[in-house]
């Protein structure tokens, strides 16, 4: 009784934060062909060379296949000339150069998120690329940045003022046709960030953008470009939270980091986009491209991400390791509850010598979400001493949902070795019964026992993310056993 | 206040899955008083605390319990937990990646919460707990580690008794709570068990045998037999049962 009373008043929670931003949108009328990408180009101002780029990635676009037919996720067709590639808020001229020139109705809609930009700003420290929609709105802490000789800025700002280093590092490490997704973003992307760490500089705050889906019927097509030069470091957290919508919402960024000799990229995600209601009705697409490059020795690239959000996720944030003793690290936690599909892993691809590769992942499954894992290790011949370990937790809330792991392996050198565990268990009768016992509630129970499963993977988020990571765990879950 | 009513229990019948464990089983406990519950294994002890603590699976089909002022069956697991039943473990439930410090201020801030107190902040509970610990004589260390996760069965049983000790429950159930324990530990949690008892608060021990009673003596013994109450008497009983087992009844 009292079980599937807490059951049902969770599951009746919305959707926090399911509203939409009033700001007007100068969209184009939906629709993708080569005057679009034009248009696209010539609005955003962009140099030749963006154009062409752009143009030869729709054109091997329209070669490509949607990955359909290998990834464990279902949805209908999406009409990709039923969708509008441009949208972008009013705002000034010149942009806000300081918050007071941002609309008052972002920072409100920042608010509600309880994400404050001068809160972040002053409480911990961070400079908030604010991405509203397509284009940005507002970056802070560029002074502080620039003293070190950091570059974090608006994609669409580096395409003019640092053409040299996008012109060598875009699609260096997921090149335009890389996959459909890839190939599309590629044509349209609208806007991202751009990150450059000179030489010996370690980043002296934690760079983090807000991405948020606004305008209806728009996809959105974040590029993001991280270079961390020798002896660098750089620690970038993203997260994303999206207004609930009927429709459903496509979003295909790509991310791609490279670390030069001894330099180190720690990558953090937060995903939250609208899931989609109880009975699976509406949510966000969520097809990314998320690579990194391990150029230099020693070098290292840590993704971390928790995903919570989202109808469908489909995304494999991955590391090439191609300098000598560099290291990759994939942590992950994806959660899927209602009728949430995500088919999420990695790639480690082993190829100079003595490199290692870490990969834990958690995947909840609650309702009747389907949770998959796919994760490829791949050594290649010249890569002496590789070695790989996975680990693989399901944990299981419901008699419904679903958890599915593919691991592959491939070993082309024989001095290499590769670990891998798994395990699929059900959320623990005894350990509720004794949260219970207690005095905790249902909620606080499931919330407590699932963030410890996950522990491994929170503690590799900065603090204050890790607290909302938590958080979200608990929103997007209790309740849900039965 | 002592004499009060506690715990009543009239006729009460259980089953678990569709097995009848319990049937036709009575007893009452008052404010003060302190009961032992022994009897052969599987004669029903530890359904009977999970009865009584609102156990998914465990299932009251006949009779009443009156718990305080409250018909028990009546609330939900947490709330006979947050009005004041507490039922230690006799296998205690590990929780991987959750703190123990951590869990036990949760805990015992959502027992203040119900009750209209101030939740404890992370000092404050630290101040506590070390307190609390140190009586126990537990290394500050168990703080901090996964909740039970790789304890000694008397580390268990001893963080058992440390969340006893901060619950500070109205009536506390505890099952087996001196099996495995070296004799130190038991003279230990017994002192943690004693230092609870209370005019206004009242205790089961289900326990096999008589040293635990030695430390902590009751004031009713009962025998618990294929699922009732076969026999009750004074402390004298335990020591009686000591000698002449079970097979007499
Ligand atoms: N979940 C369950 N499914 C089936 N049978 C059960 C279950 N739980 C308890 N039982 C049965 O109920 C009976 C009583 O068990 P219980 O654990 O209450 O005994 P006990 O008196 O505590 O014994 P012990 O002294 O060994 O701890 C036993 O026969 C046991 O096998
Ligand atoms: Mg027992």
């Amino acid at each position: 009784m009292t079980r599937n009373a807490s059951i049902k008043k969770v599951l009746a929670q919305d959707y926090q934060h399911g509203f939409v931003t009033d700001i007007e949108s100068d969209t184009f009328a939906p629709g993708l062909n080569e005057d679009v990408i034009r248009r696209l180009s010539a609005i955003k101002n962009e140099p030749e060379f963006m154009l062409e780029w752009r143009l030869k990635a729709y054109r091997h676009w329209l070669l490509l296949e949607e990955p359909h037919h290998w990834a464990n996720i279902k949805y209908p067709n999406i009409d990709y000339q039923a969708l509008a590639y441009y949208s972008a808020p009013k705002i000034k001229k010149d942009g806000p150069k300081s918050l007071d020139e941002v609309d008052p109705e972002l920072l409100r809609t920042y608010e509600k998120l309880g994400i404050p930009l001068y809160e972040r700003e002053r409480l911990a420290g961070v400079a908030v690329d604010a991405v509203f929609d397509s284009v940005s709105v507002a970056t802070t802490f560029k002074d502080k940045l620039a003293e070190k000789g950091v570059i974090f800025c608006p994609f669409s700002e580096a395409v003019h003022k640092h053409p040299d280093l996008i012109k060598q590092y875009l699609g260096s490490v997921v090149p335009t046709g890389d996959n459909f997704f890839a190939a599309l973003n590629s044509a349209v992307f609208s806007d991202g960030s751009f990150v450059y760490i000179p030489p010996g500089v370690r980043c002296p705050m934690e760079l983090s953008t807000y991405f948020r889906i606004n305008a209806a019927n728009t996809g959105q097509f974040e590029r993001t470009l991280i270079i961390a030069d020798r002896d660098s470091y750089v620690s970038y957290l993203e997260g994303c939270t999206a207004p609930m919508r009927d429709e459903n919402q496509l979003h295909a960024a790509v991310v791609e980091l490279i670390a030069l000799d001894n330099a180190q990229i720690k990558y953090s995600t937060v995903q939250n986009w609208y899931p989609g209601d109880a009975e699976g009705k509406g949510g966000i697409y969520n097809f990314v491209t998320k690579r990194g490059a391990c150029r230099g020795v020693n070098s290292k690239i840590s993704w971390t991400q928790v995903e919570t959000g989202s109808a469908i996720t489909w995304k494999y944030p991955s590391v090439i390791l191609q300098g000598d003793n560099s290291i990759g690290e994939f942590y992950s936690v994806a959660l899927t509850n209602h009728y949430q599909q995500a088919d999420t892993g990695t790639k480690m691809i082993h190829i100079g010598k003595n490199t290692s590769s870490t990969i834990i992942a958690k995947g909840i499954s609650a309702g009747y979400g389907q949770n998959t894992y796919r994760g490829l290790v791949k050594v290649m011949a010249g890569a002496d001493n590789a070695r790989n370990y996975t680990q693989c937790d399901s944990l299981l809330m419901s008699d419904h949902c679903g958890a599915h792991t593919f691991p592959y392996i491939e070993v082309k050198n024989n001095t290499a070795q590769i670990e891998h565990e798994a395990t699929t268990s059900r959320i623990s009768e005894d350990q509720l019964f004794f949260c219970l016992q207690r005095g905790l509630s249902m909620e606080d129970a499931v919330s407590m026992i699932v963030n410890g499963f996950c522990k491994e993977v929170m503690k590799e988020l900065p603090m204050e993310f890790a607290v909302e990571a938590q958080k979200l765990l608990g929103v997007s879950l209790e309740g849900s056993v039965g | 206040m002592i004499g009060e009513k506690m715990l009543t229990i009239k006729n009460l019948a259980a089953t678990v899955g569709d097995k009848i464990i319990l049937h036709d089983l009575n007893l009452t406990v008052k404010a003060g008083e302190v009961h032992a519950i022994m009897g052969p294994n599987g004669s029903g002890k530890s359904t009977l605390g999970n009865v009584l603590a609102g156990r998914e699976g465990y299932t009251a089909t006949a009779g009443t319990v009156e718990f305080l002022d409250h018909n028990l069956f009546a609330l939900s697991t947490e709330e006979r937990a947050r009005k004041g039943l507490f039922l230690s473990f006799q296998y205690p439930i590990e929780i991987p990646g959750v703190t123990n410090i951590y869990f036990l201020r949760a805990a015992v801030n959502a027992v203040r919460k119900s009750r209209g107190d101030e939740p404890y902040d992370a000092m404050d509970f630290i101040k506590l707990i070390k307190e609390k610990a140190k009586f126990l004589h537990m290394d500050e260390g168990f703080l901090y580690r996964d909740v039970n996760k790789g304890f000694s069965g008397g580390e268990k049983k001893r963080n058992e008794i440390l969340q006893l000790l901060l619950l500070e429950p109205k009536l506390a159930i505890l099952d087996e709570i001196d099996s495995g324990l070296d004799i130190d530990a038991l003279k230990i949690i017994s002192d943690g068990i004693n230092q609870l008892r209370r005019s206004d608060r009242a205790i089961i021990l289900v326990t096999h045998y008589q040293r635990l009673l030695d430390h902590v003596i009751p004031d009713y013994v009962h025998v618990l037999s294929k699922g009732k109450i076969v026999k009750s008497g004074g402390p004298e009983l335990a020591k009686e049962l000591e000698q002449t087992g079970y097979a007499g009844l």
